[in-house]
């Protein structure tokens, strides 16, 4: 396993001499750790590893961020950068919550950082007075280098307003969040899949278990310092009493 | 449609109490049964025939796709993407590269938007037919299998005849497609068209006004919408409950806003009218074919997508209407040749979550039916 990602990663250097001009400093990082099928390890030089560069990147490049944006058609241009997201609505969460929040646009996408503080209060207001009614999905993403190691994600939409938003915190390992069981029923499932791949639990959930995987499963597979094969060597030094299957 | 303090379905009134204090039965439905379309296990509580409530055991078929995907390049990770929802493969390789075009900040050519709509409108149907075949199939009409698998042959002979596949198509590439049509294609699309027409006539002859179809459907797994957006269900389930929502009209993609169709509703969110949903869905794919099939515009069919396919750092989520409802991407990159994390919304696994509401006080037969209409393909639910 671990092969495979050198394999794809390699190709860079002949195949592709245009975007490497364009963006110098990813695809060289990139290239020299080539090594693990965790793939987190390849990239965490900055100290918010992925966190998209949101933070620092908005702050300083909100004003030249719309001049950059149109001028990118093709994919030699510059990346686009999260650029502030203003609306009344945002304004009058802002009023609310000062800093607490962080509304940013990338791609057209509108999402917000939220402090873990204040998520259950803002999945309230969104829900109730925000009218955004249907819970799209809840994921997450592991960060194994951070702190706080997981981004967890609600997106969201409104019918009434016909808008997608994202409401995204960073929460540390062991930490557990609120469940939104009684805000939105679909969300159910939902947690109970984050729980299960991450390992991440929500309180006040009606039936907090596995979903997919079977109840005696260790480890929760999707976060990155999961080992794929150590799950399967276990198993068949148990059961066909050899070292490993692959 | 937006009160505030909308019930939650869990609150439905449930039948807690059996009759006279009978014992309440627990029994297994699966995970092998012919009716479940998969491996699905659903424990059921029943009072007699009544259903009390049920509990879905999932995950038999589950594959780890997301997991898979962080160990792959965006490219490769693309015929995977077919494996989820096989019936409707087409559906779900569109939604997965126009993901990743959106974070490439590209856009497929006209050419290629025309002729994958087309496509993903003939999987849309060929999706339909077979859940028509087999949801009728259940409930104990066999005639509409044989009906719905010839004509749906038509659709996967135009597929084996583009790329090759029937099934797992893997039609299109990031970026446009990786085939130019084949000499021939439109006119094997009209006279699809031409052939399908009168074959949709058919089925809802042999299903529309049949007495037998209309006790078992009638009334049967009823969801209102309310309940239904609050259980996050989509596609034609959400639409037979009355919500005019469809994500082509809604936030459009590909190049949907071009053509005109209607988006079909029901009003009593019953079997029936699910039925009745999909089966004008069909008419309206027809006209988006018809439009789409006269103007496929000449030129390129690739955008220029670089070979190696390294998308800046960022996320993005992307969905689409898929047959079941709305199949979204959510895809962070590291700026490496890999996806750092991909998470799919599958339709079918949040769709089968209200299962439970639409069953409780109906019979055990109705069970049946109702996983037949909220048409669920296991490979999807578990992934």
């Amino acid at each position: 396993m671990p092969d495979e990602t050198k394999s794809p990663a390699s190709p860079p250097p002949e195949g592709e001499p245009k975007p490497t001009v364009d963006r110098p400093a990813t695809p060289g990082g990139v290239k020299a750790t080539s090594s693990g099928s965790v793939q987190s390890e390849t990239k965490p030089a900055p100290d918010q590893p992925a966190a998209p560069a949101t933070p620092p990147k908005a702050v300083a490049g909100a004003p030249a961020a719309p001049a950059a944006k149109p001028a990118a058609a093709p994919p030699k241009p510059a990346a686009p950068v999260p650029t502030p997201w203003d609306s009344p609505m945002i304004a009058k969460l802002k009023g609310h919550y000062g800093s607490g929040i962080e509304p940013l646009t990338y791609l057209g996408q509108n999402y917000m950082v939220v402090d873990r503080s204040l998520i259950p209060e803002i999945l309230q207001v969104l829900r109730n007075q925000e009218q955004f009614d249907y819970c799209v999905d809840i994921t997450a993403v592991h960060y194994p280098k951070r702190e706080k190691q997981f981004d967890v994600l609600w997106i969201l939409y409104s019918f009434p307003r016909n808008q997608r938003i994202r409401v995204k915190t960073q929460i540390a390992d062991g930490e557990t969040l609120p469940s939104s069981v009684p805000l939105w029923a679909t969300t159910n499932w939902l947690e109970r899949e984050v729980f299960d791949m991450f390992g991440i639990r929500f309180d006040g959930h009606p039936d907090m278990k596995r979903i997919l995987l079977p109840d005696g499963w260790k480890g929760h597979p999707l976060r990155k310092d999961y080992g794929i094969l150590q799950q399967d060597n276990e198993w068949v030094q148990i059961n066909l009493g050899i070292e490993s299957g692959q | 449609m937006t009160d505030p303090t909308s019930l939650s379905p869990l609150d439905l009134e449930t039948p807690d109490k059996t009759f006279l204090d009978a014992n309440e039965l627990v029994i297994n439905m699966g995970p092998q049964h012919p009716a479940t379309h998969g491996v699905l296990r659903v424990i059921l509580r029943l009072d007699g025939e009544k259903v009390m409530g049920l509990e879905c055991v999932i995950g038999y078929l589950h594959r780890g796709v997301e997991k898979i995907a962080e160990n792959r390049t965006y490219a490769m990770f693309n015929p995977y993407v077919d494996r989820m929802d096989y019936v409707a493969a087409v559906s779900n390789g569109l939604g997965y590269c126009e993901a990743v075009e959106k974070l490439l900040n590209v856009e497929a050519p006209p050419r290629a938007q025309y002729v994958r709509v087309i496509l993903t409108e003939l999987n849309r149907m060929a999706s339909h037919q077979l859940w028509l075949g087999t949801h009728a199939l259940d409930i104990g009409a066999i005639t509409p299998l044989f009906y719905t698998f010839r004509d749906r042959e038509e659709i996967l002979k135009i597929f084996e005849k583009y790329c090759g596949a029937r099934l797992t198509t893997h039609a299109f590439r990031i970026g446009g497609l990786q085939y130019e049509t084949y000499d021939g294609f439109e006119k094997d699309v009209k006279t699809f068209v031409a052939f399908v027409r009168p074959k949709i006539d058919e089925y809802e002859e042999l299903l529309t006004t049949n007495r037998i179809w209309l006790e078992r459907t009638k009334g049967v797994g009823k969801i209102s919408g309310q309940d239904a957006i609050a259980l996050g269900v989509t596609g034609p389930v959400l639409r037979a409950s009355g919500v005019k929502w469809d994500i082509r009209k809604a936030l459009p993609y590909a190049n949907y806003k071009n053509f005109d169709f209607d988006i079909p509703t029901g009003e009593n969110g019953d079997t029936y009218d699910r039925y009745l949903v999909r089966m004008a869905e069909f008419r309206q794919s027809l006209r988006i074919i018809e439009q789409a099939v006269d103007n496929i515009p000449e030129g390129p069919i690739m955008a220029k997508v670089p070979k190696v396919i390294k998308p800046p750092v960022g996320e993005i989520y992307h969905s689409i209407e898929a047959p079941k409802g709305e199949l979204g991407y959510f895809i962070v990159s590291d700026g490496s040749t890999q996806p750092y994390r991909i998470r799919v919304r599958p339709p079918s696994f949040v769709n089968l979550q209200a299962l439970d509401v639409m069953c409780r006080g109906q019979l055990v037969a109705d069970v049946i039916a109702v996983i037949g209409t909220l048409d669920i393909v296991l490979g999807e639910v578990d992934r």
